[in-house]
C-alpha cells in the first residue's frame, strides 16, 4: 500500500486535520455526554421521584410514559442530527484525504 | 476445503428433519400440527435457499468473514437488528411488560440508547480501522500477538456466555412453545446454525439475520394492528382500556399485596403505568444500564457487521437504520405486552412460563381467533416460527464472531505469524465453527435446567468492562498500549465475572430453604386452619370454596418441598458461599470503571514507543478512512 509511506504526523498536524479533530470532538463527546445523561435521569428518576412519574398529563397517560417514550424520540433525534453533522465532516476529511499525499509527502 | 453441493444437500436433509420435527408437537392442537409444519418448513426452506446462493459466493475469507465487505448499509441495518433482538428481547420485554407494566417498558429504553454509544464513538473507527475481528482493531498499534491473543480470549468469553444462554433459552422455548424433546430442540438449532455458518458464512448469516428482522417486525405490525386497531389507534383510548381492564388490576393487586387494601379498582389499573413493580433496587438497574449503555459497543458479533460494509459513511448509515427498526420494535413491544396482559392475562401467561416469556406468542394465537380456530394456531406457529428463526440467527452470529477470533486472530494471527493463503484461513474458519459450533450444542445440553438467565447481563457486563474500555482508548487515547490493553481485558473479565459469582445470581441452597420452609409452614397452618373449619361449615358454596383453598395450601406445600428436595443437601453456593457477598446482580457499576482503570493505569507505567508513534496513523485513518483495509480485495 503506498499509504504506508504518508507522513502521518505532517497529515495529523494540518490546520485542516486539526479543525476538523477540534470540532467533530467537541460535537460528538458533547452529544455522547447528553444522550448518557437524559438516559440515566429515566431510571434514576423512576427510583427516587416516583411521584412525579404518577402525575397525569393527558387522561391516564402520565409523565413516566411521555418521559420513557421521550427517550425513543431522543434517540431518534441524535441520531438524525448526528447524520447530518457528519456529512459536513465527511466532506472536510474528503479533502484532507485527497491531498493526503501532497501534505504527508514522502518520509 | 471444497465444499461440494452434495454435502450441503445431506446437510440441508438432515437440518430439515430437525427443524421439521416440532410439526410433530402436542401443545398446538394435534389437527393443526401441519400448521406448524408449513410454517417451520417455509422458513427453513427460504433460509437455506439463501444458504445454497450464498456458498456459491463464499470463495475467500473475507467473504466469510465479513461477506467481502459489500453488504449495504440499509442491509446492514437489518441484519444488526436481526443480530440484537435475540429472543430475550423478542420475547422477553414483551413478558415483563404483560407481567409488571411500566417497568418492563423502562427496560426496553436502554437496548436502544445502546446505540447511540455504537452511532457516535465506536462504528465509524471500527470500520476504517478493522479488517475482521477486534484483534485488529486493537493489534493496529499494540503488539499484535500479545493483544490478539488476549482479545480473542475475550471474544471467545463474552460470545460463550451469550451463546449458552441462547442455546438454553432457544431449547426451553421450543419445548415449551411446541413441545418437542429440549435436546432435540438445541440439536435442531444448531444443525442449521451450522448450515448457515458454514456453507454461507458471513453472507449466508447476514441474509438469515435480515429474513429473521423482517418476519419479526411483520408478526408484530400485525399483532400491534389487532391489538391496538380495535381503539382507533388512539393511544389514550388503549390505555385507558388496559387501566380498566380487571385483569390487570387484580395482578398489581396480587403484586403489591396489602398496600392494595385501601386502593380503587381504577388505582390499581393506574398503578401498572407507573415504575417501581419489577425494580426494587435502583442501584443496580444503573450498573445494568451502565452495562447496556456501554456494553453493546463490545460485543463481538455486533461490532464484527462493521467489518460487512463498504466505508464508514455505510457503518453510519447502517446504525442509523438498526436504530430506527430496533426502537420501532421496542415500541411495538408496549403494546403487545399490554395487549397479552389484557387479553390472555397475566395467570395464564405464568402458567405456561413463569418469567413471562409466552406473553407474544399466546396473544398472537388469541388474536387469531384463539386455541380452538385454524387462525389462532396459525398465528401462534408463525410466532414460534419467528421465535425459532431468532435464536438461529442470534447463535449463528456468535459463532462466525467466536470462529474468527479462534482462526485469524489465534491461528493465522499468533500461530502462523499472519502467513496464511486465502484458501488456508477460510479452512481454518470453518473448522473453527465446526469447533465452535459443537461446543455450543454441547454447552446447550449439558446446560438443561440451570438458570441461564443472568448469562445475558454477564456477557453485556463483560463487554462493557473488558472490550470497551481497551477498543474506546485504542481509537481516542495516544497513551493506550499494549500492556494497558492486556491489563483492561484481564481485569475487566475478571472482576465482571468474579462479581456475578458471589452476586445474588448464583444460587444459595441455606436462603432458598429458609424461604421455602416458611412457605411449607405457612401452608401447615392454612391446611389445619381449613381442615379444622370445613366440618362446621353449612353453606355448600362456602364449603366448595374451603375445599378449593385446601387444594391450593397442599399444592403450594408440595412445591416448597419438591424446591427443598431439589437442592440435594447442598448448603453452598457455587463458590463456596452461603450468601451473596456483593449486593448486586449487574456488577457493571464497579466492574466497568475498574477495567478502564486498568487500561489508564498499566498503559501509564508502560512507556511503549511504537504505540504512541502510531498514534498519528491511527487517528488520521479512523478520523479520515485513508488506507481503510478493505475486506473486499481480492
Amino acid at each position: 500500500m503506498a499509504n504506508q509511506t504518508l507522513n502521518w504526523a505532517a497529515i495529523d498536524a494540518d490546520p485542516r486535520f486539526q479543525e476538523l479533530h477540534a470540532k467533530k470532538s467537541r460535537f460528538l463527546w458533547g452529544l455522547m455526554v447528553f444522550a448518557v445523561i437524559y438516559y440515566f435521569l429515566l431510571p434514576i428518576g423512576a427510583a427516587y421521584f416516583p411521584d412525579l412519574y404518577k402525575v397525569r398529563v393527558f387522561g391516564v397517560i402520565n409523565f413516566g410514559l411521555v418521559f420513557a417514550l421521550s427517550q425513543f424520540l431522543v434517540a431518534w433525534g441524535i441520531a438524525f442530527i448526528y447524520a447530518k453533522r457528519a456529512q459536513q465532516f465527511d466532506g472536510m476529511a474528503e479533502a484532507i484525504a485527497r491531498d493526503a499525499q501532497r501534505i504527508g509527502g514522502r518520509k | 476445503m471444497r465444499l461440494n453441493r452434495k454435502a450441503l444437500l445431506g446437510f440441508v436433509g438432515a437440518a430439515a428433519l430437525l427443524g421439521a420435527a416440532p410439526a410433530f408437537a402436542q401443545a398446538v392442537s394435534p389437527q393443526y400440527t401441519y400448521l406448524t409444519f408449513i410454517v417451520f418448513a417455509a422458513i427453513i426452506g427460504v433460509t437455506m435457499f439463501v444458504t445454497y446462493l450464498a456458498a456459491k459466493r463464499t470463495k475467500t475469507a473475507a467473504d466469510f468473514y465479513a461477506a467481502g465487505g459489500g453488504v449495504s448499509g440499509l442491509a446492514n441495518g437489518w441484519a444488526i437488528a436481526g443480530d440484537y433482538l435475540s429472543a430475550a428481547s423478542f420475547l422477553g420485554i414483551a413478558g415483563l411488560i404483560s407481567l409488571y407494566g411500566y417497568d418492563g417498558f423502562m427496560y426496553s429504553v436502554g437496548w436502544l440508547v445502546a446505540y447511540i454509544t455504537v452511532l457516535l464513538v465506536i462504528a465509524e473507527p471500527a470500520r476504517n480501522i478493522g479488517k475482521y475481528t477486534m484483534g485488529d482493531i486493537l493489534a493496529f498499534r499494540n503488539n499484535p500477538k500479545v493483544v490478539k491473543t488476549f482479545m480473542a480470549i475475550s471474544t471467545i468469553t463474552v460470545s460463550t456466555f451469550y451463546l449458552t444462554a441462547q442455546m438454553v433459552g432457544g431449547g426451553v422455548l421450543v419445548k415449551t412453545l411446541i413441545g418437542i424433546d429440549y435436546e432435540i430442540s438445541v440439536a435442531a438449532v444448531g444443525v442449521l446454525m451450522m448450515a448457515y455458518v458454514l456453507f454461507g458464512g458471513m453472507v449466508a448469516t447476514t441474509w438469515v439475520q435480515i429474513i429473521k428482522a423482517i418476519l419479526l417486525v411483520i408478526a408484530s405490525l400485525v399483532m400491534v394492528a389487532l391489538v391496538w386497531g380495535q381503539y382507533g389507534f388512539n393511544l389514550n383510548g388503549y390505555l385507558e382500556a388496559v387501566v380498566a381492564d380487571p385483569g390487570i388490576q387484580a395482578q398489581v393487586a396480587r403484586m403489591i399485596g396489602d398496600a392494595s387494601k385501601n386502593m380503587s379498582a381504577a388505582e390499581l389499573g393506574q398503578r401498572f403505568l407507573e415504575p417501581g413493580l419489577y425494580f426494587k433496587a435502583p442501584i443496580d438497574q444503573i450498573s445494568l444500564g451502565m452495562a447496556l449503555v456501554l456494553g453493546t459497543a463490545g460485543l463481538p458479533h455486533i461490532l464484527m457487521r462493521f467489518f460487512t460494509v463498504p466505508t464508514a459513511q455505510q457503518a453510519r448509515k447502517s446504525v442509523i437504520w438498526a436504530m430506527a427498526i430496533i426502537g420501532g420494535f421496542y415500541v411495538l413491544t408496549l403494546f403487545l405486552g399490554t395487549g397479552a396482559a389484557m387479553k390472555v392475562g397475566a395467570l395464564q401467561i405464568t402458567a405456561i412460563d413463569p418469567g413471562g416469556n409466552m406473553a407474544a406468542p399466546l396473544l398472537a394465537q388469541f388474536l387469531g381467533g384463539g386455541k380452538d380456530s385454524i387462525l389462532g394456531n396459525l398465528m401462534l406457529a408463525f410466532v414460534a416460527a419467528v421465535a425459532f428463526a431468532t435464536i438461529v440467527a442470534v447463535v449463528a452470529g456468535l459463532v462466525l464472531a467466536a470462529a474468527s477470533a479462534m482462526s485469524h486472530d489465534i491461528w493465522v494471527g499468533v500461530i502462523k505469524g499472519d502467513h496464511a493463503t486465502s484458501e488456508q484461513e477460510l479452512r481454518a474458519a470453518r473448522i473453527s465453527s465446526v469447533i465452535v459450533g459443537a461446543i455450543a450444542i454441547t454447552i446447550g445440553i449439558l446446560a438443561k435446567g440451570q438458570n441461564v438467565a443472568h448469562l445475558v447481563a454477564l456477557a453485556f457486563a463483560v463487554a462493557a468492562s473488558a472490550n470497551l474500555p481497551v477498543i474506546l482508548l485504542t481509537f481516542y487515547w495516544k497513551r493506550c498500549n499494549t500492556a494497558g490493553v492486556v491489563a483492561g481485558l484481564v481485569i475487566g473479565t475478571l472482576s465482571a465475572i468474579a462479581l456475578v459469582l458471589v452476586s445474588p445470581n448464583m444460587t444459595y441452597p441455606l436462603q432458598i430453604k429458609a424461604a421455602q420452609e416458611k412457605i411449607m409452614k405457612a401452608s401447615d397452618e392454612k391446611i389445619a386452619k381449613l381442615n379444622a373449619d370445613i366440618p362446621a361449615l353449612t353453606d355448600a358454596a362456602a364449603i366448595e370454596k374451603a375445599k378449593k383453598d385446601l387444594g391450593i395450601a397442599e399444592k403450594a406445600k408440595a412445591v416448597a418441598e419438591a424446591r427443598i428436595k431439589s437442592l440435594g443437601g447442598a448448603t453452598t453456593s457455587l463458590v463456596g458461599l452461603t450468601e451473596p457477598m456483593f449486593p448486586l446482580r449487574n456488577p457493571g457499576l464497579i466492574s466497568i470503571p475498574l477495567g478502564f482503570l486498568a487500561v489508564i493505569i498499566a498503559s501509564l507505567l508502560y512507556r511503549d514507543k511504537r504505540a504512541e508513534e502510531m498514534w498519528d496513523e491511527l487517528y488520521v485513518r479512523s478520523n479520515t478512512g485513508i488506507g481503510r483495509a478493505a475486506a473486499a480485495a481480492h
